[in-house]
């Protein structure tokens, strides 16, 4: 399975270059979410663009694209920075919304909170401006060997 | 600003449409589609499109587009219940994804907000391609009331469900 994203992956390693993994993806392409490591540290960025409003009073970007873009830069993490040979498998997320974001790019960051044999438990947290005040932080589990049918990218 | 009593299940979902698809940006850009709403109850279809997708090998749509429409439906079903006109905002949101979506179907979300208190709302919602029995995905939203910010017209909505 996704054969074309662990073939990606093995390129952008080969050429140091994580970005290319996000052209592998068409969701992630559209919402403009793409991995990037110019400060040395694996992030995930989604450049704002105007069809990431959930409410255009405040204004604010849609709740959903959030939670959409943490689990992208989970499953970029766990590509990336971890010996991946498959494509992980997303079990579930839970996210938590802390403040409103505006309209401005929203980065992430990931971490591993446990690494088993076939299960995996992520941390990412999602900020603005200042990376001490996030906008939403998310958990979630990936199967990472397994032939169960759930959704893989 | 009052309006006309709504009276049939078409208007009041032509009117969920404009409130919950066609004036939220990120919905309009989905696609979403209001297919029912009555009190405490919502309901909107999302359709497959080749830019949704997580693997284009398979076809399956990533779950982004799943999580986005959920959190708005189960916001949709929130707003019905209101007995009086204020800003919301989800608090947390868990997506459970039991199995991939069939490439090309659309996928139906349907959400139910079973409580509601003066600062919290809770909602569970499923989405499902034709057999509700046979989820692609599960959620649990909680949003918080009285939240920052102006009301808008979507959540002044509940009134037209009371006529």
């Amino acid at each position: 399975m996704s054969t074309n994203l662990i073939k990606r992956l093995d390129e952008a390693r080969k050429k140091r270059d994580v970005s290319r993994l996000a052209e592998a993806i068409p969701y992630a392409k559209w919402m403009l979410i793409a991995p990037e490591t110019t400060t040395g540290e694996l992030l995930t960025r989604m450049r704002y663009h105007e069809t990431l409003i959930g409410n255009t009073h405040l204004p604010a970007i849609h709740g959903g694209t959030l939670g959409a873009m943490l689990e992208m830069a989970a499953i970029f993490h766990l590509l990336w920075e971890t010996d991946a040979q498959t494509v992980p498998k997303i079990v579930n997320i839970t996210v938590d919304y802390l403040r409103s974001a505006g309209p401005r790019d929203v980065i992430a960051a990931a971490k591993v909170t446990k690494q088993g044999r076939r299960m995996v438990n992520v941390f990412a947290e999602a900020w603005q401006d200042d990376r001490s005040k996030p906008v939403a932080s998310a958990s979630a589990h990936f199967l990472v060997q397994s032939d169960d049918t759930l959704p893989s990218l | 600003m009052p309006t006309p009593p709504l009276t049939t299940p078409e208007e009041r979902v032509a009117l969920f449409q404009q409130l919950f698809s066609d004036t939220i940006p990120h919905n309009k850009a989905l696609g979403i589609k209001v297919l029912a709403v009555a009190r405490g109850l919502a309901s909107m279809r999302l359709d497959w499109r080749r830019e949704l997708v997580g693997n284009p090998e398979t076809g399956v749509l990533a779950g982004g587009p799943i999580t986005a429409m959920l959190d708005s439906c189960c916001g949709m079903a929130v707003a019905t219940l209101l007995r009086e006109p204020k800003p919301f905002a989800t608090l947390d949101l868990r997506i459970d994804y039991a199995k991939p979506a069939d490439p090309k179907k659309p996928v139906i979300a349907e959400a139910e907000c079973y409580r509601i208190t003066r600062s919290v709302a809770f909602t569970r919602a499923f989405a499902h391609q034709g057999d509700p029995k046979d989820p692609v995905a599960a959620a649990a939203g909680t949003f918080m009331l009285g939240t920052k910010g102006e009301v808008t017209r979507s959540q002044l909505v509940s009134q037209e469900l009371n006529k």
